[in-house]
């Protein structure tokens, strides 16, 4: 077995400096690497890229690595709920990338996978297709994406063991496969971290060889961003 | 007499069949998964990657791992499966998921849509909506048919940034049913009691108005 165990967050981030690109997994609030952000905040790297779908709120999630202006550029598909992003946005101090959803997640399988570049119908003849080569397979018209490059790869998962084999709980799934392994280095939180063999090889939904580093994350607050129920 | 957004819903919701997966956006399709015929076999996708969604959860149940596109906290139902973005979007775009309703601000008399940015404002995003136009096997429109400055959404050309191009099949407002045929918007049904004079003023696209324009029929 290889073991990708590190201590802690400090550990695991070790090597990340301003200026880098940094993918970090998340929907919404779900399934975000919440030590590695707070990590981010301690270390006071600035000027990064951030791809990610969202970029939190206010005062949680990425958003509190905006608080501290070091986000230089998102890339997102969705940056709605988020005051602090707007006024930066507007003002200037940060340059922002949208992208439509399922292209941003192929960005990051295609990094992963090796493949450079693929085309997608999303955008065609939009803003989003701009400058950018299209084709038409079987009548239908597609745009060439290419695939990113990313320095880290932060993510989150439910349970993973010393080799670095992750699995993820419900919808918290959603980026954080698909950053495994697309960046230079990926460094996986847990909220499990098991010896190898305590978890099942059939039921392994991301596979140690696309994690560098992995531990177990000291807090997880797992905010829920829109509370809605029914009455009992 | 305008139909109300629930009534928009009842009536987008006729037109699931069994067997249909579906994904409903944000905003009036949302309320689709409330009429859902007795008897079909439906299940829900949201994009972030769950099919078979159920309702809200009971109030101490939710689950911050547990939630849909619009970040709200859901439920599973039996049969239900978690899976990555990635595969997600590959549910839609390979064709997988027979329906996608979804809201607009403006819908061209060739298809074309536009629901994401208004110059000018804030602009927040376009989630998952360019990839689901673009790919959708069959997308029907839900929304109220003028704007709240009374401007008909139903447009020649789009003025607004587009979200994808010559993609919608059907429109359904409070006025009326519309389909995108080659020559504009072809008036399918009538909400009850509406006159084709309203719902003409309220098209400023090419209308085409068949002989026989039923009136849309709701069971109790």
């Amino acid at each position: 077995m290889i073991t990708k165990t590190v201590a802690d967050v400090a550990d695991a981030l070790h090597g990340i400096q301003n200026g880098m690109t940094v993918m970090v997994g998340g929907f919404g609030l779900s399934g975000i690497p919440e030590n590695a952000i707070a990590e981010l905040v301690r270390l006071e790297v600035k000027n990064l890229t951030c791809i990610s779908n969202n970029a939190g709120v206010d005062d949680f999630g990425l958003g509190l690595l905006l608080q501290k202006k070091q986000i230089h550029t998102m890339i997102a598909s969705y940056v709605g709920e988020n005051t602090l992003f707007e006024q930066q946005m507007i003002s200037g101090e940060l340059e922002v990338i949208l992208t439509p959803q399922g292209t941003l997640a192929e960005k990051c399988r295609a990094a992963q996978m090796g493949i450079p570049a693929f085309y997608t119908p999303a955008g065609y003849g939009t803003e989003v297709a701009e400058g950018k080569e299209t084709r038409e397979f079987d009548g239908k018209q597609f745009v060439l994406e290419t695939a990113y490059k990313a320095d880290f790869a932060l993510v989150k998962a439910w349970k993973g063991d010393e080799a670095g084999n992750l699995i993820f709980r419900g919808t918290a799934r959603n980026f954080n496969p698909l950053m495994c392994g697309a960046a230079t280095i990926t460094v996986a939180e847990v909220e499990e971290l098991l010896p190898a063999g305590a978890l099942n090889p059939n039921e392994i939904h991301v596979p140690g060889i696309f994690v560098n580093r992995i531990f177990k994350g000291i807090r997880f607050e797992k905010r829920i961003e829109q509370r809605t129920v029914q009455p009992k | 007499m305008a139909l109300d957004k629930n009534h928009i819903a009842k009536r987008i919701a006729q037109e699931l069949q069994s067997g249909y997966y579906v994904n409903l956006g944000i905003g009036i399709p949302t309320l689709v998964a409330n009429y859902v015929p007795p008897g079909l076999e439906i299940e829900f996708q949201s994009e972030n990657g769950i099919l078979g969604m159920g309702p809200f959860p009971v109030e101490g149940q939710e689950d911050p791992d547990l939630i849909n596109a619009g970040k709200q906290t859901i439920t599973a139902l039996p049969g239900a499966s978690f899976f990555d973005s990635s595969t997600s979007f590959g549910m839609i775009r390979g064709q997988h998921v027979d329906l996608t309703v979804l809201g607009a601000m403006e819908v061209s008399e060739r298809g074309d849509i536009a629901n994401w940015k208004i110059p000018g404002k804030l602009v927040k995003g376009m989630g998952g909506a360019m990839d689901l136009v673009a790919s959708a096997k069959n997308i029907i429109v839900a929304m109220m048919q003028v704007n709240r400055s009374g401007e008909s959404k139903l447009v020649s050309h789009c003025s607004l940034p587009l979200t994808g191009v010559a993609c919608v099949k059907r429109i359904v407002t409070e006025l009326a049913v519309f389909d995108i045929v080659k020559e504009g918007f072809l008036l399918v049904e009538r909400a009850p009691g509406e006159t084709i004079e309203t719902i003409q003023n309220a098209t400023a696209g090419t209308l085409i108005v068949p002989d026989q324009i039923p009136e849309m029929r709701f069971s109790l």
